[in-house]
């Protein structure tokens, strides 16, 4: 580890979402003919509005109150300008940049907490969440004469989250981004699914002697698109900030890309290259005045969040702190979890099997859990067979097994399969009678006290019984049997 | 010259028919071609349009005081499938895929749109000379401007071929040409009449208005374009009214506002003299004439050129050669693409506000600039409200003097910007103005005067300058 103390800091760009588009009512659907959804506004048209979609501002408004912010009732509309060939106006309309007088985002000052690996809980600071929107798309491999320009992603509505620079690891950071990953599902703002970009994270990070030293020049690594690549980025640049301030020079502010391949960050502009983007306020819109009445009633609606999901399973559940926490990481495990909980005679052993089985065949479905066949109140209703023991814990992986493949209900395939535990003594008697007239000799040793051989006799009867039988009572009459 | 009304009357006693009124405008245009006020002629869709209005009224279906009127629109309106210009080559080959709301609302209260007037590129100038497809020319003196940026509706209008027209007025682009050439013209209270489908020039200072050749006409394009629209956030909900019923009321017992800055040193001495003796006149029928003061309008021009410049150099971002109008032939460069195109496409007047404007953006500037104009801008506002609370209308020059001589503008920019003296300072602070004659210079030459509103009080506005007109006819 390095001797120097990292500040970090991220934005977090994550696409809302709507319907619609953030200033016209072109529908958002990014991976469809190109320029299928387009009109006058996205296209940057001559003489063609911006009008606010109120559901974007909706969305902002509901993950500013699920991150403590308090909501500007008097947001502003502000023009970055830059010309890019994937910009149709020559400008992006956003929430930020100019003087502090022009600097109305609709949410700022929030919060967040993560716990660390210590247990302890740490809480960082929301600068500021704006809206803005995206740019298109363009294609260089259609043709070797030119470019093409696909304006189906143009103006679909953006969330930016700046954090406080409060994170002090890149572990830290992960732990950060994963939270406003989860409150993103949570809030149902967002698909914040960072494979496919609608969730990018750029950090911000400098290196600083001592924990109470000024912080020191920092670079902005952009467009890290995993937790991995996230850790590895800001891993990669304090090593590298090490190296220049251990050789006695100074760390110069720029923005940076991360190279995977080579665990690198390289830099793609220094400050001297930075754009003057020429941010003034945007005269084609009012001002984004908002009605304190909707903030109180998104208040209301705000959907229960992931930590206090995680206390009630704890609380209501009866499971362990680090279960509650697994099976709240995501939002549809959770409710996946939560449904089948609510029918379940033992949610600790239902924890048990959503973490242990059903998640780990999840992985491998393209995608996840929304592929899963079982019904959330089938896995509750297969815990139920084990618990009033109508079948075995080892007979319920089978039936797992074919509810798995088929979604068929847990009663359905003992049934069917005839797989339903003996518990008639007899029946159970007369199996253990054939064992021990086939294995007399054995038998005749474990009489004598060789008691190691009673897992033997066990496991043949089981074997016999193909598992049904109740393991307890196949006990208790060997035993009684050794005894006569 | 006709009116809106009389031609109105004419078509409803089957004196004439939309067709004969359609052909005799375009009879006119073709008659009064050298003056150049069209870029764009629709006589086939003027001759259908007119055909179906004749069927309306046939039918007892006519829907209004515009129904088969002739009118003519700036050229930087959007009609659907039409070309739309902005007098720019940058825009020469391109067809709009929408049409603008105010158009599209003067088009469902039945007026038959002629053609598209040339102006200033992009609405930059108050000469009309700085259109791609020439000058226009002022009827009234071939060797004076005709003012602008929106001369081409006002030529059409003077000359005969059309009644009424709309322009847009950023800084005094309606009432400068308005004054002229002697016809009236109006600017509503920003946020009355949608900009949806107006090429913008300065959005926040940018407002489509009628010309007309009398004040009710004005009130009737004005009642038919005006209100609020889901397509242009900065409209206003206030309901809009049929501004033409409430003309009649006359000034008796109306106080008079007159800004002592704007009668001093400036302005042309038969100028004020002419609008002294109407002001006179409209005392006689009962007005209260008051000295009012606007302290800070000595720095509105200055603040409107870097207010205006550094939205339109934002707003004329998107001309960049990429999706739409001209591509410089020949580039392989992405920047070589933007900066041909863009220093091909562009006249120079146009490139100077963008450079300017640029400027008055760049770190390091802002806030010597743009911040103080913004300063600036709110402090007129504020005098035009302190002013209103002494009294109901102000009166003003709109020119402070004759129309320029034709290619001062190229010569001597400062000159041309000096005549918006007294027009900007109501886009600034989004007040609604109308010009319209009061009498002539020695020259003469029709000397205008402006009338200034409270804001979204067009009615008032509108009578005040209907009274004004019957005492000089």
């Amino acid at each position: 580890m390095s001797k120097y103390y990292p500040v970090i800091g991220l934005e977090i760009h994550c696409q809302l979402a709507t319907r619609t588009k953030m200033f016209c009512s072109c529908e958002v659907e990014v991976n469809t003919t190109p320029n299928k959804h387009v009109c006058p506004v996205c296209l940057g048209m001559p003489g063609a509005m911006p009008v606010p979609n109120k559901k974007a501002v909706e969305y902002a408004i509901r993950l500013g109150l699920a991150l403590n912010c308090e909501i500007d009732l008097n947001a502003m509309w502000t023009r970055k300008n830059y010309f890019y060939p994937d910009l149709p106006k020559g400008y992006q309309i956003t929430q930020t940049g100019g003087l502090p007088v022009y600097d109305h985002p609709i949410c700022k000052n929030g919060w967040l907490e993560v716990t660390l690996d210590d247990g302890s809980v740490k809480r960082v600071g929301i600068t500021r969440i704006h809206m803005e929107e995206d740019a298109g798309k363009l294609v260089h491999d259609l043709s070797p004469e030119g470019s093409h320009f696909d304006a189906n992603r143009c103006g679909t509505p953006l969330c930016e989250i700046v954090t406080e620079p409060d994170i002090r690891s890149p572990q830290e950071a992960v732990l950060v981004l994963q939270k406003i990953k989860q409150i993103l599902e949570y809030t149902e703002v967002s698909n914040a699914n960072m494979e496919n970009g609608n969730m990018r994270c750029d950090g911000n990070i400098s290196l600083r002697e001592s924990e109470d030293a000024p912080f020191g020049t920092r670079a902005e690594i952009k467009n890290l698109n995993s937790f991995t690549n996230l850790e590895k980025a800001l891993e990669a640049e304090i090593l590298l900030q090490t190296l220049t301030l251990d050789a006695n020079k100074e760390v110069e502010q720029c923005t940076k890309r991360f190279d995977v391949n080579n665990n690198k960050t390289i830099v793609i502009r220094s400050k001297e290259d930075a754009h003057d983007y020429k941010y003034f306020p945007e005269p084609d819109m009012v001002r984004l005045v908002t009605d304190p009445k909707f903030v109180e009633s998104i208040k209301n609606s705000l959907p229960e969040l992931p930590d206090a999901r995680r206390e009630r399973f704890v609380n209501d559940y009866q499971i362990t702190a680090y279960d509650a926490q697994v099976l709240t990481m995501e939002r549809d495990v959770s409710v996946w979890f939560d449904t089948a909980a609510k029918q379940c005679k033992n949610p600790k052993i239902l924890a048990n099997w959503v973490i242990s089985e059903l998640l780990r065949e999840v992985k491998d479905l393209e995608n996840g859990l929304s592929d899963v066949k079982i019904m959330p109140e089938h896995l509750a209703a297969l815990v139920n067979l084990i618990e009033d023991n109508t079948i075995s814990g080892k007979i319920a992986k089978q039936v797992f097994a074919d509810m798995f493949a088929t979604g068929k209900a847990p009663d359905v395939i003992v049934k069917e399969k005839g797989l339903v535990q003996i518990t008639d003594i007899s029946a159970i008697e007369s199996i253990v009678s054939e064992v021990v007239q086939a294995n007399q000799g054995q038998f005749d040793e474990f009489k004598a006290g060789k008691v190691a051989l009673k897992g033997f006799f066990v496991g043949q009867v089981m074997k016999k019984s193909g598992g049904k039988a109740n393991p307890g009572l196949v006990n208790q009459i060997l035993d009684k049997m050794a005894a006569q | 010259m006709f009116s809106i009304q009389d031609l109105q009357k004419k078509l409803l006693s089957n004196e004439t028919s939309s067709k004969s009124l359609i052909e005799a405008s375009l009879t006119q245009i073709e008659k009064t071609k050298s003056l150049n006020a069209f870029i764009s002629v629709l006589s086939k869709q003027a001759l259908e349009d007119a055909e179906a209005a004749d069927k309306r009224r046939a039918a007892g279906k006519s829907i209004g005081p515009l129904d088969g009127i002739p009118v003519a629109i700036k050229d930087n309106l959007c009609l659907e499938n039409t070309r739309t210009t902005a007098a720019s080559k940058i825009l020469e080959n391109f067809n709009a895929p929408y049409t603008a709301t105010a158009v599209q609302r003067l088009k469902d209260a039945g007026a038959i749109i002629v053609g598209k007037t040339n102006m200033d590129e992009f609405a930059m100038g108050s000469s009309s000379e700085s259109s791609y497809f020439g000058a226009v020319k002022n009827p009234l003196d071939e060797s004076k401007v005709p003012g602008g940026s929106s001369g081409g509706s006002a030529v059409a209008v003077a000359s005969g071929c059309v009644p009424g027209a709309l322009g847009s007025d950023t800084g005094g682009s309606i009432r400068q040409p308005a004054a002229c050439t002697g016809i009236v013209g109006m600017k509503p209270t920003y946020g009355r009449v949608s900009r949806y489908g107006l090429i913008a020039y300065a959005s926040s200072l940018d407002q489509i208005g009628p010309f007309g050749t009398n004040v009710k006409d004005c009130a009737t394009i004005l009642s038919a374009i005006c209100g609020e629209d889901s397509h242009d956030n900065t409209t206003s909900a206030r309901p809009c009214e049929d501004f033409s019923k409430k003309l009649g009321e006359g000034v008796q017992g109306k106080v008079i506002g007159i800004p002592k800055e704007y009668f001093a040193e400036g302005l042309e001495a038969s100028c004020k003299a002419t609008i002294e003796k109407t002001l006179a006149q409209l005392e006689k029928e009962g007005a209260i004439l008051k000295e009012i003061s606007l302290p800070h309008i000595s720095y509105a021009v200055s603040s409107y050129y870097i207010i205006a410049t550094a939205e339109a150099s934002s707003n004329l971002s998107r001309f960049d050669g990429v999706r739409y109008g001209y591509r410089a032939p020949d580039v392989h460069k992405l920047f070589d693409l933007y900066a041909k195109s863009r220093s091909e496409g562009f006249g120079k007047e146009v490139q100077r506000r963008i450079l300017l404007g640029s400027y008055v953006l760049s770190s390091g500037f802002y806030d010597a600039y743009y911040v103080q104009a913004q300063k600036v801008r709110r402090l007129i506002t504020d005098d035009f409200k302190k002013a209103f609370e002494s009294c109901d209308v102000i009166a003003s020059p709109t020119m402070p003097g004759d129309p320029l001589a034709c290619g001062t503008s190229s010569s001597d920019p400062m000159a041309m910007y000096l005549s918006d003296i007294y027009t900007v300072s109501l886009n600034l602070s989004g007040l609604p103005g109308i010009t319209l004659p009061c009498g002539s210079s020695e020259n003469k030459i029709p000397v205008s005067i402006q009338w200034i509103g409270k804001p979204f009080e067009e009615s008032a506005l509108l009578s005040v300058a209907q009274a004004t007109e019957q005492l000089v006819k």
